[in-house]
């Protein structure tokens, strides 16, 4: 899922500072999980810009929502009222949701409240790590299921570079390095003979974000 | 100022703060006069914004009563009272507020004169600090 971080206090103020009346907007998916951006979030967050504000002789008024899923038309138009009464929303959402209320309410400053971070696991209670960079041609079923491309700092296709020490990274030591996971992974499933495979070339530019903004079209669902 | 009498919002735990409130009560001890206390049964049923609101809607300061470590019917319950503060007290410190004025007590059943004493101690930093500057007087 998509993992956020909510952005520092000090930024969020800062933006927000023109305005009397705002609208904070969560997001019940992907935010939710990683507590960026849920209706916990929300409430915590508009509780204490209510008090930072009432603190320096700006009071602010703040409505709260937590539509199901910003980035999705229908929750992000179910906002339409609460929107009208504001002059900027707020939004935990990632940067989906919040170019989502973006092209539905073209007058309204939409202010992003989180800094979306990347396409992560939750690997204990308040630990995310970084698992995919939508890379956009899946090459897991050749590295036993562990992602070079997100896990190596060096993105390596065929590995492990030589500053792999120990099972850690050079670039970052408390990480695994990727290709010592991914040889213990093939290891185990006694399947090391696809690592004498190499690994062309990713083609940036034709399959991922090189080649511009992607889209994928779905004639079958087109309404 | 001088007739300031800081408000404060005591959340007790039912296994000790709610008891200690009571033996407090029985024993007849000095408690400041602005206290309310808000029976929870657990201090890890507070949530973060429990505690935020309650000084957005008029406390001077809060105090969390929970069981010692280790000794939480729950098991884990004042672990995550004492988590939830810190994250309120990092918040507060971003908004320009004195973390001082939220804080958690550790108490057993039967420590009614502990959670007086504190209170009262409470009461007089409150008055140091003056009244909490995010709340509307008028």
């Amino acid at each position: 899922m998509i993992k956020a971080e909510q952005k520092p206090m000090e930024e969020i103020l800062r933006s927000i500072d023109p305005y009397k009346k705002i609208l904070l907007s969560g997001c019940g998916a992907c935010v939710t999980v990683c507590h960026a951006g849920g209706e916990k979030e929300v409430g915590l967050l508009a509780s204490a810009l209510r008090m930072a504000r009432k603190k320096i002789g700006k009071p602010l008024e703040i409505l709260e929502a937590t539509p199901a899923r910003q980035c999705e038309p229908e929750y992000a138009q179910d906002l339409s009222e609460l929107i009208e009464k504001v002059e900027a929303v707020l939004s935990l959402a990632c940067g989906v949701g919040v170019q989502t209320l973006v092209r539905y309410f073209p007058k309204m400053p939409v202010l992003p409240g989180v800094n979306t971070t990347f396409l992560g696991e939750t690997l204990s209670h308040g630990v995310w790590e970084e698992r995919c960079q939508a890379c956009g041609n899946c090459i897991l079923e050749k590295t036993g299921g562990i992602c070079p491309i997100s896990r190596c700092a060096k993105q390596l296709l065929n590995g492990p570079c030589g500053g792999s020490s120990k099972g850690k990274c050079e670039i970052k030591k408390e990480a695994d390095c990727a290709w010592q996971l991914i040889y213990d992974r093939l290891s185990s499933l006694g399947q090391l003979y696809k690592l004498e495979e190499i690994i062309p070339a990713k083609r940036w530019g034709v399959e991922s974000r090189d080649s511009g903004l992607r889209r994928i079209i779905r004639e079958d669902l087109k309404i | 100022m001088a007739d300031f009498e800081p408000k404060i919002i005591a959340f007790c735990c039912d296994q000790s703060g709610y008891p200690s409130a009571d033996m407090a009560g029985t024993l007849r001890l000095n408690l400041p006069k602005n206290v309310e206390i808000v029976r929870v049964p657990c201090a890890g049923r507070v949530e973060t914004l429990y505690l935020l609101k309650a000084l957005e809607k008029g406390a001077d300061g809060v105090i969390l009563f929970a069981c010692y470590e280790d000794n939480c019917q729950y098991l884990r319950g004042n672990l995550r009272a004492k988590g939830r503060l810190s994250y309120v007290h990092r918040l507060m410190e971003k908004i320009g507020l004195e973390k001082e004025r939220i804080e958690i007590c550790y108490l057993a059943t039967n420590s009614g004169v502990k959670l007086a004493e504190t209170l009262q101690r409470k009461s007089k930093e409150l008055k140091r600090l003056g009244p909490n500057p995010c709340v509307d007087r008028r």
